[in-house]
């Protein structure tokens, strides 16, 4: 075993010959050291005529003290005569002779960050708006088109996995949407009553709960929570399956990615989003109704009596027609994203904050689109 | 014919891993000395890839003793640990690239996070390595997702070498390699074997790796070493397995 001990580099002029003898350890560990001696040695270079590098000393060597004295070697060699490296010993001479097959290094570029550059990413991202709405329609048309095609082949439909993501997004996801609905409709009730109360108009904190769940809060949160919690999943699913090229591999077989993965997906989702946005909006009224009594005196019989009179089931029916549309939405942001991405680690996180970021931005902006439609209609 | 003690760089005793109700490695014991290239095979699925993870520190084992350039990995402190990992590399089966580092960036990782040195020398050194394992240097800014399988193959050995290790895990090297670049492969073990003077731990199940690269061979079974030496004691052996795999339709094209 070799010991490892500080590696050293002495130089000696004589007359027109400079000769540097190498000594100790020239491994990695020392690397840093190493390099300190290669570089102060280096400026020597000048008009010597001989110059020979003597590496007998040297009690261990491995490829970065290799590589060092062969630079040290390149660097110093000026003109015609050529540094020389001599006694190596026979174990060394093959690694040395590999690092001299080595070519110099590229520089890495780093490109400089500049105004009009920062100006050109922002041109681009706007530029990719409209790349993403391109991409949304066609997945629609892709996802439309399969299913018109399982309709006409009702066999070629995936009912396990349809029911299989069902679980996953609609059954597994009651309690977390229960809870969340429940506190916010407990919220809603307390800062109502809080703020009615002022004007003697305590009892009119039914008429707001009973709009803003049903209409409004309800189905918008749960699609919130839903982007986030399945349209994520959706995205790492399929992007992961992209990444192991387990969709090339579908495709190979002569299935149809669309159909095999995608259509359950969304169908899946579609279905899910009404029976969660109803769960909601109930546990959401019965969070606000508990809190109506309790902090405001409202008992629950002049509860539901008012609920009644407040809300028609128009209200009701607004709610639950966004909810498959703000599904679907959902459901081809997450698919769109996971099929993009690429190679990386990186890409998948991106896409997938991608997904969930998008996923809300088109749910929220579906609601303003329903807001206006659903005025104009006198609904 | 037990080795020296001295000359054992990774000393395996009595090695026990269960899975659940399977126990995969029942007692095993096997050294492997320095300078050497050993070649590690045995049946799929009997255990080869948990031995050399169980020895790296990533399966956990049931009881036994390993002792990794005569330190007791179980007794090692952190700061010793750490020494250990910095003087083996791994070539992990799929490569195991960071994907979203380039090919460069992936090699100067190690680089980087054990030794203070410029970036000119960084970048020196990932081109050597790359030339080392028969790669251009343009390959350098290519990401992990644009390489071929080969290509992924010696970039994750030129990662695995990046330290200068002194010995070096390779878990299938040449799986998924044409003939002509796993030959290729086994010539550049072989060479970096001599001229870095490494120790190589090589799981496989190509035969002419055997013939071509390895000094002595291991053989997993049941659990346990059923034979370990030279490729003539290999074949000289009277087990089923042995015979069958030495002595079979594949064996002989590569002997003849």
């Amino acid at each position: 075993m070799i010991v490892a001990n500080d590696p050293t580099l002495e130089h000696i002029v004589r007359g027109n010959g400079l000769a540097l003898s190498a000594a100790g350890s020239w491994t990695a560990r020392f690397a840093p050291e190493l390099e300190q001696l290669v570089v102060a040695a280096e400026r020597l270079s000048g008009t010597r005529a001989n110059i020979f590098i003597d590496v007998s000393q040297v009690s261990g060597l491995d490829t970065f003290g290799a590589w060092l004295i062969e630079r040290l070697r390149r660097n110093l060699t000026t003109g015609a005569v050529e540094a020389q490296i001599s006694g190596l010993s026979v174990n060394y001479s093959t690694l040395v002779d590999e690092v001299r097959r080595v070519k110099a290094a590229p520089a890495d570029e780093v490109e400089p960050v500049t105004f009009s550059g920062m100006m050109e990413q922002i041109g681009r991202s706007v530029a990719g708006i409209g790349g993403t709405v391109l991409s949304l329609v066609d997945m629609l048309g892709a996802v439309l088109a399969a299913a018109g095609r399982v309709i006409r082949h009702p066999r070629s439909f995936r009912m396990t996995s349809t029911v299989h993501h069902l679980e996953q997004v609609c059954w597994r996801a009651v309690p977390i949407v229960v809870l969340i609905t429940f506190l916010i409709g407990c919220i809603i009730s307390q800062q109502g009553i809080f703020h009615f109360r002022r004007f003697g108009a305590d009892i009119f904190v039914v008429d707001m709960l009973g709009v803003l769940v049903l209409r409004e809060i309800g189905v918008l949160l749960v699609a919130i929570m839903v982007a986030g919690r399945s349209g994520s999943a959706y995205t790492a699913e399929l992007g992961s399956m992209k990444m192991r090229e387990e969709i090339d591999a579908l495709r190979t077989m002569g299935f149809d990615p669309i159909e095999v993965l995608i259509l359950p997906r969304m169908l899946a989702l579609i279905l899910a989003l009404p029976i969660l946005a109803f769960l909601g909006a109930i546990a959401a009224l019965y969070g606000g109704g508990l809190v109506a009594w309790g902090y405001g005196g409202v008992d629950p019989e002049a509860f539901l009596l008012r609920l009644r009179d407040a809300i028609s089931i128009d209200h009701f029916t607004v709610g639950l027609i966004k909810a498959p549309v703000m599904a679907a939405v959902i459901g081809i942001v997450a698919c769109v994203e996971g099929l993009a991405v690429q190679g990386s680690a990186e890409s998948l996180g991106q896409h997938t904050t991608a997904s969930v970021v998008k996923g809300i931005f088109f749910v929220i902006v579906m609601d303003g689109v329903f807001a206006i439609f659903f005025a104009s209609i006198g609904m | 014919m037990p080795p020296a003690a001295s000359d054992a760089i990774i000393r395996v005793r009595d090695i026990t891993v269960q899975f659940g109700a399977t126990r995969v490695l029942d007692g095993l014991n096997l050294d492997v000395r320095r300078g050497e290239i050993l070649g590690f095979v045995g049946p799929s699925g009997a255990g080869k890839s948990v031995l050399t993870r169980t020895i790296i520190g990533l399966v956990p084992k049931l009881s036994g003793r390993i002792e990794v350039f005569g330190i007791d990995l179980d007794s090692a402190g952190p700061r010793e640990r750490r020494g250990v990992e910095r003087r083996w590399g791994i070539l992990f089966q799929q490569g195991a690239l960071f994907s979203s580092l380039t090919v460069r960036q992936n090699i100067q990782f190690p680089v980087r996070e054990y030794l203070n040195v410029s970036q000119r020398l960084l970048d020196e050194i990932t081109i050597a390595k790359l030339g080392m394992v028969g790669l251009k240097p343009e390959v350098a800014d290519r990401f992990p997702s644009e390489l071929s399988g080969g290509m992924i193959k010696r970039v994750a050995l030129a990662r695995a070498l990046a330290l200068d290790p002194e010995l070096v895990f390779l878990d299938e090297p040449t799986s998924g390699l044409d003939p002509i670049g796993a030959g290729d492969f086994d010539e550049l073990v072989r060479t970096l074997q001599r001229t870095l003077g490494l120790t190589v731990f090589m799981v496989t199940h190509d035969l002419d790796s055997l013939y071509t690269a390895c000094d002595r061979i291991a053989v997993l079974g049941n659990g346990k070493i059923i034979a370990a030496g030279s490729i003539a004691d290999m074949q000289a052996s009277q087990h089923p397995w042995l015979q069958a795999y030495f002595h079979g339709k594949r064996a002989r094209a590569v002997v003849t």
